[in-house]
Parts: structure tokens; C-alpha cells; sequence
């Protein structure tokens, strides 16, 4: 018999794969809606702690759908949410990019580009929203990430320093 | 652009496998600075003009940027096969890893420091997503319409916490819609 919860897990991460238009970080919202809110698979802190290690561990920042189906349902579980959320656009990549060479200069396409541009936009901005009030508690935890956005946008430091130090002030108990 | 130097046609499968198992360790947070310097600086699979146009097209396509383009570069050097090997190179590592840390995790995830290294992490990584929300923004931001349309976004997803499935249903046409009717 089919664990229902994986199951549930692969249908989600099927459907986000090809709805997850500017990449991982545009679901998070919709991650957090279906895990926290609507089925109650884990808190709040889960959440964001899940959110933490992936930022934390090498590799691309799809990792984020591993941790959350390995909270659900452990290691298969986390297995099985990277495969549902990376095939569904493999085979879509994979047919496009050979139509490419055709389709790259088409009004159809550069309208389809344009248009989804703002929606992109308007998703990454709803992610950082969004983990903004799933991990932040108290003004330190909102001085940190105000701080690490103007340091971003206004000098060109590795992120990983901002991580780290992240890491440090929070070890310390300051978060 | 410049083309740059000469580009090698073959690549066999197991040099693929290697060199996307390599990228898939080497950032963190995102890999595609180090997907870049891998194959068109050092190995020179691809020159910068093709890197340029592969990007665009995993990035305009859903799914992880960075795993379109290793669909896209597998593919055009190995066609089915190399789309397949260059996937599971780049992700193969990366999973283990963050599957070993996540077990090692739960078995610490009590103590007060660690938890508090999360929040941390947590808070400094949310400013950094939504830097790049406000960098993103940046083309768009001299044409009302298209800022319309992602307040609208931000407000369905953000706000009124509305399931992505038909936000999407409903935006992306329109959206699409606008820039057809406006297209130059």
C-alpha cells in the first residue's frame, strides 16, 4: 500500500515543478501554505529551520523541497519531493530546448517572457515576505535581515558572510 | 559579445557527470556563478553567448534555474542521456548532503545555540531573497502596468495567502496578455 502522505507529497511537488516560474524561491510561499497552514505537517519553526539548512548546506536552493518533504516523511520523503519537483520541468526543458532555435525570436515568446516577468517579481518578493514573518521574532531577528538586505543590494559582499554572521549572532543567543 | 576561444564538441558523459557533480557542491544558496566558470571559463563547453542564451531559457522556463540549464547543456552535448547524467550529477551530492546534515539535525535541533544559529541563518537569508526580489524589480520599475501587476502578485500570494494554482491561473494571462497587446 502507498503511504498517502508521500503520495500527497509527490502530487504537490509535481503540480509546484512546473508552476515554480523564477525557480525555487518562488515557492516558498506556497510551500509554507500547504505544510504549516493547510495540512499541519510541521510549525512555524520547522519551517524555517528546514529553510535554514538548506540555506546552510552546499548546492542549489531547490534543496529547501528535500528538507520539507524529509520533515514529512524522513529520508524517502525527501528523496522522492527533489524527483516529483525536478521532472515534471525536466521533460519540459528538455522539449523546449529543442524547439528553441525557432521559437527563440518569436513576438509569442518575448510577450510570454515580458508578461511573467512581473509575476516573478511580485512571487521571489512574497518568499522574502513571507520567511520574513515565519522566522523573525523581535527586533533583533528584523535589524539582521533589514541590515543583510541593504548590505546586498548596496555592496557586492559574498552571501555567505551574511550567513555566517547570521549564524554567529544567533549561536549567541542575540536573534 | 565576444564568442571567446574555441569550444570543445566532445564531451563524453562520464566528463559531463563530473563536471556538474563539482558545481552541484560548490555554492551555497545558489550554484550559478560556479555552473558559469565550469563551462565556459575552464572547460569551455559552451562559449559565453550560448551560456547567455541557455540561461535566459532556464530562467524563463519553470522549475530550478539551475537544473534547466544542466537540461540544456547535457542535452545539446549528449543529447538525451547527457540531459539525464548532468541532472543527477548536479544534484546527487547536494541531496545526500543536505538529507545527512537534516538527520545530524534532529538529533542536536534542541539545543538553545543551535536553534538560535537557525534563526540566524533564517533572518540574514531573508533579506538576501528579498535583495534579489528588489533586483529583480529593478527593469520593471519605470513601467506602472507591469509594477501593477506584481503588487497584484505579492498581495494574492503574500498577503491573502491565495493558492499559487490560481493566482497564476489568473495573472499570467493577463500579464502575458498586456505584454502582447503592448509588444513593440
Amino acid at each position: 500500500m502507498i503511504n498517502p502522505v508521500l503520495f500527497e507529497l509527490t502530487l504537490q511537488f509535481l503540480m509546484l515543478s512546473l508552476l515554480s516560474i523564477g525557480g525555487a524561491n518562488a515557492i516558498i510561499p506556497e510551500m509554507h501554505l500547504r505544510a504549516v497552514d493547510v495540512k499541519h505537517w510541521m510549525t512555524d519553526a520547522d519551517f524555517s529551520q528546514m529553510f535554514a539548512l538548506s540555506q546552510a548546506a552546499p548546492g542549489p536552493n531547490v534543496l529547501i523541497v528535500s528538507l520539507i518533504g524529509w520533515k514529512v516523511a524522513g529520508v524517502t520523503g525527501g528523496v522522492v519531493s527533489m524527483a516529483a519537483m525536478c521532472i515534471p520541468s525536466f521533460v519540459l526543458t528538455y522539449q523546449i530546448a529543442r524547439a528553441w532555435d525557432r521559437f527563440r525570436d518569436a513576438p509569442l515568446r518575448i510577450a510570454i517572457e515580458r508578461g511573467l516577468a512581473p509575476v516573478t517579481v511580485g512571487l521571489i518578493l512574497s518568499s522574502g515576505y513571507v520567511l520574513t514573518r515565519t522566522t523573525d521574532h523581535g527586533a533583533m531577528a528584523y535589524a539582521l535581515t533589514g541590515a543583510t538586505l541593504v548590505l546586498a543590494l548596496a555592496t557586492r559582499i559574498h552571501p555567505l558572510w551574511a550567513l555566517a554572521v547570521g549564524a554567529g549572532l544567533g549561536a549567541a543567543g542575540l536573534v | 559579445m565576444s564568442d571567446g576561444p574555441p569550444v570543445s564538441p566532445n564531451v563524453s558523459i562520464g566528463a559531463l557527470f563530473w563536471g556538474f557533480l563539482i558545481v552541484g557542491v560548490s555554492g551555497f544558496g545558489g550554484v550559478m556563478p560556479f555552473a558559469h566558470r565550469m563551462l565556459v571559463e575552464h572547460r569551455r563547453w559552451l562559449t559565453e553567448r550560448e551560456f547567455t542564451e541557455a540561461l535566459s531559457l532556464s530562467q524563463f522556463l519553470p522549475g530550478p534555474n539551475i537544473v534547466n540549464l544542466s537540461v540544456i547543456v547535457g542535452r545539446r552535448l549528449q543529447g538525451t542521456a547527457g540531459a539525464i547524467v548532468a541532472t543527477v550529477g548536479l544534484l546527487l551530492l547536494p541531496l545526500v548532503i543536505v538529507l545527512v546534515l537534516a538527520t545530524l539535525f534532529a538529533q542536536v535541533s534542541h539545543v538553545d545555540a543551535v536553534r538560535g544559529a537557525c534563526s540566524g541563518v533564517s533572518a540574514a537569508a531573508s533579506g538576501l531573497i528579498l535583495s534579489v526580489a528588489v533586483k529583480m524589480a529593478r527593469p520593471i520599475r519605470r513601467t506602472p502596468p507591469q509594477l501593477a501587476f506584481a503588487a497584484v502578485t505579492f498581495a494574492a500570494i503574500a498577503l491573502l495567502r491565495l493558492p499559487l494554482l490560481w493566482v497564476l491561473a489568473v495573472l499570467a494571462p493577463l500579464s502575458i496578455g498586456f505584454a502582447w497587446w503592448k509588444r513593440p
